[in-house]
Formats: structure tokens, C-alpha cells, sequence
């Protein structure tokens, strides 16, 4: 610690290029923050994925409706707790972009497999009684300003009512709830299958697909090869999946997004690596004559090497901080964009931390060994 | 003056590779960002061009009121049969309207690459499709033919996908179905489909109802005749729409987010790049403020000074953006990828790096090069020469 205002003067030595370094390497970890964050998010539903849970979907595709009578079916499968449906609804709100994940469910069933929906059992009752109820995620009724009692009206992209042949399904809103655990999900809404299943023109009797929870998480692959093996051979043949696989083989669909943010961010470190290394040699060059004084003086090889490094560290660390301090600052911006909320992971931090000391031994790793072979007596007569 | 900038920005330049490491900073630094900002547009370029070209301007599709896509929609068969019967659709030569009722399902195939299990459209289409759609062309194998389990699979699906060469059997909801042939579409979105004939599909999917109808029509002037005559059919609630429309809004949304990513992460990587070719010129221009300096006293103005500074971040800096748009262009261009299109199925495009795209590199190359060599270049015009020419 007591070397401490030796490196800061060292450090701000060239007040320009040490800013000018230090500002790049901030870009580099801004990205970085942010790059990440984004992943994070398209990872967060993998990673909160319950493996208590599998769902089985029709084995064509998710698109593909299976039949209502399977859940019998589904259910006497040992080992198995819970089965619901769901269905893709396709709601928006007004405009084509206020887009709404809406789904039919039976809601006992589905409060049953999915135990991180937190509502008020009196709101529960209130959805079973009205027949057009409906219960929001909280974020989703901030969004728009609504509060239980109102009266909505969502456009199906996909579902005609019978009655009026329209695509608009008015629905009553008789409760809220909050996702425990991920609160990405706090925009969806929950409505009664059955209000759904009378009043649609086409495809009555079908669901998407089915959610099912398992007692033991180790058997899970054995569940799902059980309930696979029920239907095979029947016309509609399922494929079961571990939430987690079922999400991740979803998100891959949009493109490998991982490998773009690590190709981008590998093109930034390489770029930075060069620039701060630069520096790095620059200023050691510029500073033989006096870290040979300081050699003179009774510092050790080692101790030289050392001060080097930390020279190099303490501009990386220092960056960094700024970097992914930005990125945080940056997110709420991000937000409209990615259509939900992000933000800066605490395991991005620490791996941004991690990434600033290689990046900081990288850069003076070189400098660093030539201050400790520096021979004083040549250096100090400038050969 | 004109004779002075010239000889120093020669002597400057001649003088680069003696300056070879802190160069080189400018040349990697602006390389990065540009292969960045290049490979990301290449992307989005590609995907607009794959969807938004698909379809003509004398064709239309008729799409359920409010469906927006066509795997949202649906379209009974006495529906689809009153919208060819409008007035526009062409005829063939036995006077029956040229269009196909048609329906996409969606079934999955594993990945070439990963193995990961994709969407992929299976479409169900008419013996019309030749003549509908004149930029099919089998290119291997032949053409489905009607009420027999075949198929035939585009080019982009088949080198994506595995399962769908020639002659395989792939089977779907106990049915076994044939390919057949494959067909290229000249790069559309069509490219990455599964086209059989609509009748079967109908039946091996247990549907009764098709999701679009498109029709040909006499001349692209025609649509609106037949646009208004479906629009006041009381019958119909239909969206009738060109099928360049169509695709345009298909592809709006993601080359609009890709479009987002390139400019946001390659502004920001040439911010960072920016201050290091600061660094640089500004190292440059103190290791030469001795011959700077030489140069002043002797009489040279500070103006040729000034532009050698620029000429050298400029040069730097051109060649950074050629090596990056190379890399981008040597790396990426003609890879095919594909994501989640508006029909929740894969669409394959290819990234292509246009000349354009190149141009646009090269000029965030230069304008960096530009903004770094600024303040450096002010730096030297200012240099006191009496101080310079004593500095060791």
C-alpha cells in the first residue's frame, strides 16, 4: 500500500494516453456489461427453468394441437404430480406491437404445476366465477394503467369467437399476480380455458401443450420417456422435454445469440489487448532510465516487476469498474428495445472482474519482464 | 506550400514503418470495429434480402382479417374458392384461375450444425404452383405429385437441415412422406420450406381449412380491382395484401433490430477505437517533434504540418477499414444462417456483404481516423519550436 502514490504518479505519468487508454479499455467493458446483460436475459429463462417440470408438446411441432382426452392419460403416469394446459392465444392490445402473452388454462391445474404464480386465493375463486375473468401479471396492468374491474378487450391473431365471428375477446380483469423468482414474467395474463374452448370457431377440444410436473427431478427423463411411449403410434405422437431443454432449443431457434455476443466481444478484447499492450511497452520504454534509479536504489527484480504490474492492473481494474458501472447506467435505455427488463447479472461482474486481471497481466505481462531484466548500468547510460 | 505538404507528408509516410508498433494500434483498433459493423449489416442485409424479396408485384396473398402472418390465419375452402373466382386473378389457358389455396404447418427437423431441433415450414400447395410461382425451378428430382405422401424441399432447407435430401423418408403424424425433388426460388424465403401438395397435407394433419390464398393476377395494376372486390364481398373478412407488402412487413422487425445492434455495439466500438488512435497520433506526433520542429525553423508552415499529421491517421486508418470489411467480407459473406421467422419457422438466409455495406466501413473508418488525428494534428502546428528542438 505504500507504493500506492508511486503508482498513481507512474500511472498519470502522460496524463493524455493514460486517459485515452483508460477510455478505451471503459468502451470495451461497457460493451462487455452490456453484451452480457443481454445474454443473461435470454438466458434467464433457461436458467429459472424448474426441473421439476416437463412439457410435452405434439413431437411435429409446438404449433400442432393435441387432444384434451390425453390428460388422463398423462396423468396416470407414476411419479407425476400435476398436469395443465396451455395454449398459444397470440393477444395484442389495441396495436399490433402492445403485445399481450395471454393463455387459456385451467387455473387449479395450473397454479398447481406452477407454484411460483403467487395470487390471492379470493382472486382465484373470482377468476372460476367469471366466466370472461382474467388474472394479469402486475407489470402488464402497469403497462397499460388497468386495475381489477376493468373491462378489456385483447385481439387474437389467431382465435375467432363463434358468436360475432370477431377477434376481439373482451375479458373482465378479476385479479393480479407476481412470478416468484423471474420478474420477466410478471407481463403475462392466465384466462379460463373453458370461456376459450366454447367460444373459439375452430380446433375445439385441443390444447398447445401440456405442463407436467414430476415429484423427483431424477426421474424426469424416464417420466418423459414414459408419457412419449402412451402416444406413440396414436395420431398425435408427443415429445417431451425438461422445461429447461424445451427453453433453450426455443431460444436457439432465433439464432445462436450467445456465439454472436462472444464473437463480438472476442473482436473487442483482441482489439483492446493490442491498444493498452501498446501503451504498456510505450511507457516502460519511456521509464527505463527510472526504474533503473529505482533498481539502484535497492528495489528488487521483483519488486520492479511488481510495480509494473500493478500499474497495469490498476488502470484495467479501474476501467472496468467505469465500464460496467456505464453499462448498468445504460439498461433502463435498453429496455424498449429488448421488450422487457434487463439488467446487469452479478455473475457478469464478477466475471468482468476476472477478465479485467487477465487482461491487465496480459498487457503488462511483457513490459513487466522487460523492467525486470533491465541491467541498471546500461540502462541508466541509455544503451 | 502545395510542394512543402507534399514532401512531408512523403517524408511522414515513408516514416510509418520505423513507428510500426503504435501504427499498427490505429490499423487493428479500426479494423475490429469495422469488421464488426460490417459482418452485423451483412446480417441484416442478407435476412431483408431473402424475405423482403421474396414475391412479385402481380401477386397477392389473402390472409384472415387481422392475422398478420399466415400461420395465424385461416381460410375455409368455399372462401378460398370465391377469392380466385374475383375479378383480376388471371386465367390459365382453360380459363381457370391461376393461384393455390394453401397451408403451412410447421413440423421440426434437427439442425445440420447442432442438432437442434428446428421449426420448419411444411407447405401444403396446388397443382398450380408452376405457373403461380414461375421462379420455382427443380433442380434436382421432380415435382410432388398430387394425393401421394411426396414433397419437395428447398434448396436453403436442405443444406440446413438433415433428414431432407433427395430420396429420403421422413415421417410426421404416422405418415411417411417421400422427398421427391429439391427447388431453388432464387434466394427467397421460400428457399427454406417444405412444399407437398395442399390436399395431403390437409389429410395427414387432420385440417380442413387452408391459412392463404395466392393469386395471380393479370398486371400488378390489377390488385386493386381485386383488392376491392374481395374488401366489399360481405362473405369475406379478409386482409388483402401485394406479396412484396407482405414480406417487406415480414422481415421489418429483425432487420430493424439487427440494424440496431450494428450501429449501437459499432458506435461504441469505434469510441473506443477513436481514443486509441488519439493515443497514437498523439505518440506519433511527439516522436516527431524534434524533425517538426527542424522542419518549422527552416521555414516550413505549420499548415503542411498539420495535414501530414492527417494524412498519416487517414492512411492508418483506410487501411484498418479495408482489412476489417476483408475479414468480415473473406469470413462471412455467403455463410447461411437462419432464424426464427414471422411464420414461427426457421427462415435460411445468407449474410452478404454488398459493396455498399464495404463503403460504409470504409467511411467510419476514415471519420474515426479523422476525429483521431484532429487534436494530435492542432498539437503539432502548436509545438513551440524552440522547446521541441531542444527536447532529447
Amino acid at each position: 500500500m505504500k507504493y500506492f502514490p508511486l503508482l498513481w504518479a507512474t500511472l498519470w505519468r502522460k496524463k493524455a494516453r493514460t486517459i485515452f487508454t483508460l477510455l478505451s479499455i471503459v468502451i470495451a467493458f461497457l460493451l462487455f456489461g452490456m453484451l452480457q446483460g443481454v445474454n443473461a436475459a435470454f438466458q434467464q429463462g433457461v436458467n429459472n427453468a424448474n426441473v421439476n417440470r416437463l412439457i410435452v408438446a405434439s413431437r411435429i411441432s409446438l404449433t400442432e394441437p393435441l387432444p384434451i382426452s390425453q390428460k388422463q392419460q398423462i396423468e396416470a403416469v407414476p411419479g407425476i404430480t400435476g398436469v395443465a394446459s396451455s395454449s398459444w392465444f397470440g393477444a395484442y392490445y389495441q396495436e399490433q406491437k402492445n403485445f399481450v402473452f395471454a393463455m387459456p388454462v385451467d387455473i387449479d391445474d395450473y397454479l398447481n404445476v406452477v407454484p411460483e404464480i403467487k395470487t390471492a386465493p379470493e382472486q382465484v375463486e373470482a377468476l372460476k366465477r367469471t366466466r370472461t375473468g382474467i388474472i394479469m401479471g402486475i407489470d402488464l396492468m402497469k403497462k397499460y394503467g388497468w386495475k381489477i374491474g376493468d373491462r378489456v378487450s385483447l385481439h387474437s391473431t389467431i382465435w375467432v369467437r363463434k358468436d360475432d365471428g370477431s377477434s376481439n375477446w373482451p375479458f373482465d380483469i378479476v385479479g393480479t399476480y407476481i412470478f416468484e423468482g423471474d420478474e420477466s414474467q410478471n407481463t403475462g395474463a392466465f384466462f379460463n380455458y373453458s370461456y376459450f374452448d366454447e367460444a373459439r370457431t375452430f380446433g375445439n377440444g385441443t390444447v398447445g401443450w401440456w405442463t407436467v410436473s414430476v415429484k423427483d427431478p431424477n426421474q424426469s427423463a424416464q417420466i418423459a420417456a414414459a408419457i412419449d411411449k402412451l402416444f406413440v403410434n396414436s395420431p398425435d405422437e408427443t415429445k417431451s422435454q425438461s422445461e429447461k431443454e424445451f427453453t433453450q432449443s426455443f431460444i436457439k431457434q432465433f439464432g445462436d445469440i450467445n456465439f454472436i455476443v462472444k464473437a463480438i466481444l472476442g473482436a473487442v478484447f483482441f482489439t483492446l489487448l493490442f491498444l493498452t499492450g501498446n501503451t504498456m511497452m510505450q511507457s516502460v520504454r519511456e521509464r527505463i532510465p527510472e526504474l533503473a534509479v529505482l533498481k539502484t536504489l535497492g528495489f528488487t527484480d521483483a519488486k520492479v516487476t511488481a510495480l509494473v504490474l500493478a500499474e497495469s492492473l490498476l488502470l484495467c481494474v479501474i476501467a472496468a469498474a467505469l465500464g460496467l458501472l456505464c453499462a448498468d447506467l445504460m439498461f433502463p435505455m435498453l429496455e424498449s428495445v429488448m421488450g422487457g427488463a434487463v439488467s446487469l447479472p452479478p455473475r457478469v461482474i464478477a466475471i468482468g472482474g476476472g477478465v479485467a486481471v487477465v487482461l491487465a497481466l496480459a498487457t503488462g505481462g511483457l513490459p513487466a519482464l522487460r523492467a525486470k531484466r533491465l541491467v541498471i548500468v546500461d540502462a541508466l547510460a541509455g544503451r | 506550400m502545395f510542394k512543402q505538404t507534399i514532401a512531408i507528408t512523403a517524408m511522414n509516410l515513408r516514416a510509418i514503418p520505423q513507428r510500426l508498433g503504435t501504427s499498427s494500434v490505429i490499423v487493428v483498433g479500426i479494423a475490429g470495429v469495422v469488421a464488426v459493423l460490417v459482418s452485423v449489416l451483412a446480417m441484416a442485409t442478407g435476412f431483408h434480402k431473402t424475405v423482403a424479396n421474396s414475391g412479385r408485384a402481380d401477386r397477392a396473398i389473402v390472409l384472415r382479417g387481422g392475422s398478420q402472418a399466415e400461420i395465424n390465419s385461416s381460410i375455409t375452402r368455399d372462401n378460398m374458392l370465391t377469392i380466385l373466382d374475383a375479378a383480376g386473378v388471371r386465367k390459365d389457358a382453360s380459363g381457370k384461375p391461376i393461384g393455390c389455396g394453401e397451408l403451412v404447418t410447421v413440423v421440426n427437423l434437427p439442425k445440420i450444425d447442432d442438432g437442434n431441433s428446428s421449426n420448419v415450414t411444411l407447405r401444403g400447395s396446388c397443382g398450380q404452383l408452376a405457373q403461380l410461382r414461375p421462379e420455382l425451378k427443380i433442380s434436382q428430382g421432380r415435382m410432388f405429385q398430387p394425393a401421394v405422401r411426396e414433397l419437395i424441399v428447398g434448396a436453403g432447407a436442405a443444406k440446413q437441415f438433415r433428414g431432407v435430401t433427395l430420396g429420403e423418408t421422413i415421417s410426421f403424424r404416422d405418415s411417411d412422406w417421400t422427398v421427391v425433388g429439391i427447388f431453388t426460388t432464387g434466394g427467397d424465403a421460400h428457399e427454406s420450406e417444405l412444399i407437398a401438395d395442399a390436399d395431403t397435407v390437409q389429410s395427414a394433419f387432420r385440417r380442413n381449412m387452408f391459412q392463404s390464398v395466392t393469386a395471380l393476377l393479370d398486371a400488378p395494376s390489377a390488385f386493386e380491382r381485386f383488392k376491392d372486390a374481395l374488401t366489399t364481398n360481405p362473405t369475406l373478412t379478409v386482409d388483402v395484401k401485394r406479396e412484396p407488402d407482405y414480406y417487406a412487413e415480414q422481415s421489418k422487425q429483425l432487420t430493424k433490430l439487427l440494424n440496431f445492434i450494428a450501429y449501437f455495439v459499432g458506435g461504441i466500438m469505434a469510441v473506443g477505437a477513436m481514443f486509441g488512435a488519439l493515443n497514437t497520433m498523439y505518440s506519433a506526433v511527439s516522436a516527431r517533434s524534434r524533425e517538426i520542429a527542424t522542419l518549422r525553423a527552416i521555414g516550413f508552415g505549420s499548415g503542411p504540418v498539420v495535414f501530414s499529421v492527417f494524412a498519416e491517421s487517414l492512411l492508418l486508418a483506410l487501411m484498418g477499414g479495408a482489412i476489417g470489411a476483408l475479414l468480415a467480407w473473406v469470413f462471412f459473406n455467403g455463410n447461411a444462417v437462419s432464424t426464427l421467422g414471422a411464420n414461427f419457422s426457421q427462415v435460411v438466409f445468407r449474410l452478404t456483404v454488398t459493396p455498399g455495406l464495404i463503403l460504409a466501413g470504409i467511411w467510419l473508418a476514415l471519420f474515426i481516423g479523422l476525429l483521431g488525428g484532429l487534436f494530435p494534428a492542432i498539437r503539432s502546428a502548436r509545438l513551440p519550436v524552440v522547446d521541441a528542438l531542444r527536447a532529447s
